[in-house]
């Protein structure tokens, strides 16, 4: 029919949300790249000049880089286990028949409305203070001397605020997939005498593969850029400085503008070698 | 045939399931009783769960210190905005990558999604200076782009998986009765796409209400919408619980309402095909 | 092609951004009590002048990276900025800031305590004015000092602090003998860590800006701190910043606490503290045989960024703001011990203040005790006593401050993390072109 009518059409259909993205892609980070070659100080009035590649041989031997990678990868890693572990546990409990299910559903997903300024703060506050935080309360009613979360495992307090707001997220996406599992294949593998446990390894996770593929891909892409829990919580502090959060500190503290930039295309750089083995994974998925 | 549940494990389950759930929830509850409770006996050893005296005095503070209302209208506003702006958007394009793909279809979904991993902190000062010369600072019409952009690969692949479900025939039949592009998009496709497109509604809603870091940067006085409301309670000054948990309630509490309301909507749509 | 796409969604969108008013100023300011008391008295303001206010009310990190950017990048965003002695003067160099020269006679300039205007000067002239003023000072507990059986000199040492803060400890009943600032950050721990460097003989920099922390004096200094904290301060030392103290205090967990004259009214006013009747105070301490205090020097001013269409009305402002009329104000409707202190001479001079603000002269006289000009007992080629006046400061400081901060958390030694801030700063100073 008409092919080629309906080809263009979806070109020009397309054409708006690529060429805002284009833009919105390009615009900054070619100034980005542009910054990133200069030496721009807005504190010693701005633009100082070229200087070539300075700026990201600065950056990578900065003594705070390779740790502030590693962090980064950890935080990411630790809550994406987090989340799709017990995401997985919970889309299972959740499918099971039970009184007031819309209502646990309900209480499930609550943290994902909650904005991760106010999360931060109110676990930073009323949970993980070591004097007078609800879980310091509780060590003290079990007779043990309360965590000082924030400083003695700072980064597994961050994975466990940033997973609580994502947890609902993983869930949510587990849950679906979980509920178009066909029943009688589970049910003829109860027939055949499978344990729950098998029929769990067997069945359901196979199934559930490609709801957990795009719940790593999605998050990953926000968890990379987890800025407001960090500032927040510790600001960077004992070992929980992020690439993103060195970034900041570059540009907005030092008010090193160019360093920072180099910084950037760093970030940008690992983001994208995060992306293509993510979307190996995926792109598999999505022609499925 | 529906399986048999025996009465026992239905109350295991609800059990575990109401214990867990309760557990999850119980920051924000937490929150939300604190906020109605006097700064001494927020910080009360051992901690008073019901039986204190409970009082509104906070939210008053709250109030009196800033405009509640204005914050929220620029939320409202911003998220509202740029979710909208968003669809009109994205629908388009989602609808001719599902319905008449390419070979480099997959290729710029993907690259869509990679937009998404600029850093923001990183082209915090390019954007910055653009927004001075276009004269955006500071106005909900900047943030509802920046928003809308930020949010637009999600919303382009959402949309993209709802209507990869929509059965092609059916397109067929209305193209062999002679609909044309229009009609086509307008009585056949979106009656079928609402669920999706409703939840990709909520959903970028939601992501757009907690966006925290360029509505922060990008806003003075006049569009600062409510995370810039929560940044001004965000360190202690003497006894602070109270107070901190009334602001955080009232920054909250609308999206909570809202996503309580819909959250059949959203569980529904919220797939991103992860379901074939 | 993009811009104007861009322009003209905006521009249809702008509709929605409502009219302006009349005449209004925005100010940036932060979130401490005396600013949120400021702006609760806005109405006087306006009813005097017609002229409407917009507050932006932010945390303070969150205000320096707001107000930092947006006068870097000239955005224009506010008409007055609260900003710091740090930033003043370095802002003022670089033509960012409106001098202040021709405020009214009313206004009397030169009431203004002169530690204050000189730290909020740049070649004489005042670039900010001050809102409130600050010198570092001891508070402490006069029944547990009695219980222990000690007596606080008016200008203590750091023995005898040292033996009164055990004294004090009782952590059974959670007291704490002494509450540090330890949380990371130039204004925060650094501040006060800067200082004990100070008053133990240490500088940041030698007089060719070569970073000093490996030197004894810092050593020292550092391992003197970190003991205190370690084993006399409250769990959770490495994230308690001057608010989180400042709550221990009032609740009656500290015993002594080392931090800003400002503290004085809130930790004695009895709405809000629950030891408001036994607080002393005393000088900064110091080490035997050296005449450096670790007292600081701070002001947070109110400046005028240069460009602002509104310079005449928030000219108008700073006058009421920081005037003696607005102190009287303050005193008439909270009380003479809820003043702003600090920042004008006339206020030390009366005699009513002088009796409801029993920290008053304590408070005066750390300030006079400072001077951002010499603040160490070798020359270094910068100013500022608790802060170096020089834009990479703030980089550095807090990049150091993380090291200190993961010390009192007991993650590393004080030699290792003085190693790794020397690096740290080594590299930002190189980095700067140093």
């Amino acid at each position: 029919m008409s092919t080629r009518h309906s080809r263009s059409a979806a070109r020009l259909m397309m054409a708006p949300a690529v060429v805002l993205l284009l833009g919105w892609m390009l615009v900054p980070l070619t100034m980005t790249i542009y910054f990133s070659f200069k030496r721009y100080l807005p504190l010693r009035g701005g633009d100082l000049g070229w200087i070539g590649w300075e700026n990201y041989v600065r950056f990578v031997t900065s003594s705070a880089f390779w740790p502030a990678i590693q962090t980064t990868l950890v935080l990411v890693g630790g809550v994406l286990l987090i989340t799709i572990v017990v995401g997985v546990l919970l889309s299972v409990l959740l499918d099971q028949p039970m009184w007031g299910q819309g209502v646990v559903r309900i209480l499930v997903i609550a943290p994902f409305f909650v904005m991760p300024t106010v999360s931060a703060l109110v676990w930073k506050n009323m949970f993980m203070d070591p004097v007078n935080g609800l879980l310091a309360h509780l060590w003290k009613f079990f007779g043990a001397q309360p965590v000082e979360w924030l400083s003695d495992v700072p980064v597994f307090s961050l994975v466990l605020i940033v997973s609580w707001q994502w947890l609902p997220f993983a869930t949510l996406i587990l849950l679906t997939a979980i509920q178009s599992l066909d029943s009688e294949q589970l049910e003829a593998a109860e027939m055949d005498g499978a344990s729950p446990l098998s029929r769990f390894f067997y069945i359901t996770l196979p199934h559930l593969s490609r709801a957990i593929t795009i719940v790593i891909l999605i998050q990953t892409i926000f968890l990379l850029s987890i800025f407001a829990e960090i500032f927040v919580t510790t600001q960077g502090s004992f070992g929980t400085r992020t690439l993103t959060y060195l970034i900041y500190q570059r540009v907005l503290e030092s008010q090193n503008v160019g360093l920072g930039s180099a910084g950037g295309v760093y970030a940008i750089i690992l983001a994208n070698i995060v992306a293509i083995f993510l979307m190996r994974i995926v792109g598999k998925n999505l022609d499925a | 045939m529906a399986r048999a549940v025996t009465t026992q494990r239905k109350v295991t389950n609800t059990v575990i399931a109401w214990g867990v759930g309760l557990l999850i929830f119980f920051p924000i509850l937490w929150t939300i009783l604190t906020s109605f409770k006097t700064e001494a006996q927020a910080i009360s050893d051992p901690p008073l769960f019901l039986f204190f005296d409970w009082t509104l005095e906070n939210y008053a503070i709250v109030q009196e210190r800033s405009d509640y209302m204005r914050f929220l209208w620029n939320s409202v506003i911003i998220a509202g905005g740029s979710t909208v702006l968003g669809l009109v958007v994205a629908v388009p394009a989602a609808w001719s990558m599902a319905f008449v793909p390419s070979r480099r279809t997959k290729d710029v979904l993907l690259w869509m999604l990679s937009t998404k991993m600029l850093p923001a902190v990183g082209v915090l000062y390019p954007i910055y200076l653009i927004f001075i010369r276009l004269g955006l600072l500071d106005t909900r019409g900047g943030l509802v782009i920046v928003i809308m952009l930020i949010n637009l690969p999600i919303i382009v692949w959402m949309l993209y998986t709802y209507f990869r479900e929509i059965p092609g025939e059916i397109l067929e039949a209305a193209r062999m009765d002679g609909a044309g592009l229009r009609e086509e998009i307008l009585y056949v496709l979106t009656p079928m796409a609402v669920p999706g497109i409703a939840s990709t509604l909520l959903l970028n809603f939601i992501l757009a209400w907690n966006e925290a870091f360029w509505t922060l940067n990008l806003t003075a006085a006049t569009s600062a919408p409510l995370t810039a409301f929560i940044a001004s309670y965000s360190s202690p000054e003497g006894l602070f619980y109270a107070k901190l948990s009334a602001a955080s309630t009232m920054a909250i509490a609308p999206i909570l309402v809202l996503g309580w309301f819909s959250q059949k909507q959203l569980v529904r749509g919220l797939t991103f095909g992860a379901v074939k | 092609m993009l811009q104007k796409t861009v322009l003209s969604a905006a521009s249809v969108l702008a509709l929605a951004a409502g009219t302006a008013s009349a005449q209004t100023i925005t100010i940036a300011t932060v979130n401490n009590g005396d600013m949120i008391r400021m702006q609760g008295l806005t109405n006087h303001f306006t009813d005097e002048t017609g002229i409407e206010v917009e507050w932006v009310t932010l945390e303070e990190n969150v205000l320096r990276q707001r107000v930092t950017q947006d006068i870097a990048t000239n955005g224009g965003q506010f008409d007055i900025m609260t900003i710091g002695m740090y930033e003043t003067p370095i802002w003022a160099a670089q033509d960012w800031l409106v001098p202040l020269d021709d405020l009214p006679d009313s206004y009397d300039a030169d009431d203004i305590l002169p530690a204050m205007r000189a730290g909020l000067s740049h070649d004489g002239t005042l670039y900010a004015a001050p809102f409130y003023g600050e010198s570092s000072m001891v508070m402490y507990r006069t029944d547990l000092m009695e219980e222990a059986g000690l007596e606080m000199p008016d200008a203590p040492t750091w023995s005898f602090i040292a033996e009164a803060a055990e004294a004090m400890t009782d952590r059974d009943n959670e007291i704490y003998g002494i509450c540090l600032r330890g949380k990371a950050g130039w204004g925060e721990n650094m501040a006060f860590i800067t200082t004990v460097a100070n008053s133990f003989g240490a500088r940041w920099f030698n007089e060719d800006w070569e970073p000093q922390l490996d030197t004894p004096e810092w050593q020292e200094a550092v391992t003197f701190y970190n003991d205190l904290i370690q084993n006399y301060g409250p769990p959770g030392a490495s994230t308690n910043g001057f608010n989180e103290n400042l709550s221990l205090f009032q609740q009656g967990k500290c015993g002594m606490w080392i931090d800003a004259t400002v503290a004085a009214s809130f930790v004695t006013n009895p709405d809000e503290s629950t030891v408001a009747d036994s607080v002393g105070f005393a000088l900064a301490p110091n080490r035997e045989g050296i005449d450096k205090r670790a007292n600081w020097l701070w002001a947070w001013a109110l400046a005028i960024p240069a460009g602002t269409a509104q310079e005449d009305a928030a000219k108008q402002f700073i006058n009421w703001a920081t005037s003696k009329e607005y102190l009287a104000l303050v005193a008439e409707t909270e009380g003479w011990a809820n003043v702003p202190p600090g920042s004008r001479t006339s206020l030390y001079e009366n005699p009513t203040y002088l009796e409801a603000a029993p920290f008053a002269k304590m408070t005066l006289e750390s300030i006079r005790a400072a001077d951002p000009t010499e603040p160490t007992v070798d020359p270094v080629p910068y100013v500022g006593i608790q802060y170096v006046a020089i834009p990479e400061w703030a980089g550095i400081g807090t990049t150091a401050g993380q090291e200190f901060s993961a010390m009192v958390a007991g993650q590393q030694t004080p030699e290792e993390a003085l190693d790794r801030a020397q690096t740290l700063v080594a590299e930002e100073m190189e980095a700067a072109g140093y």
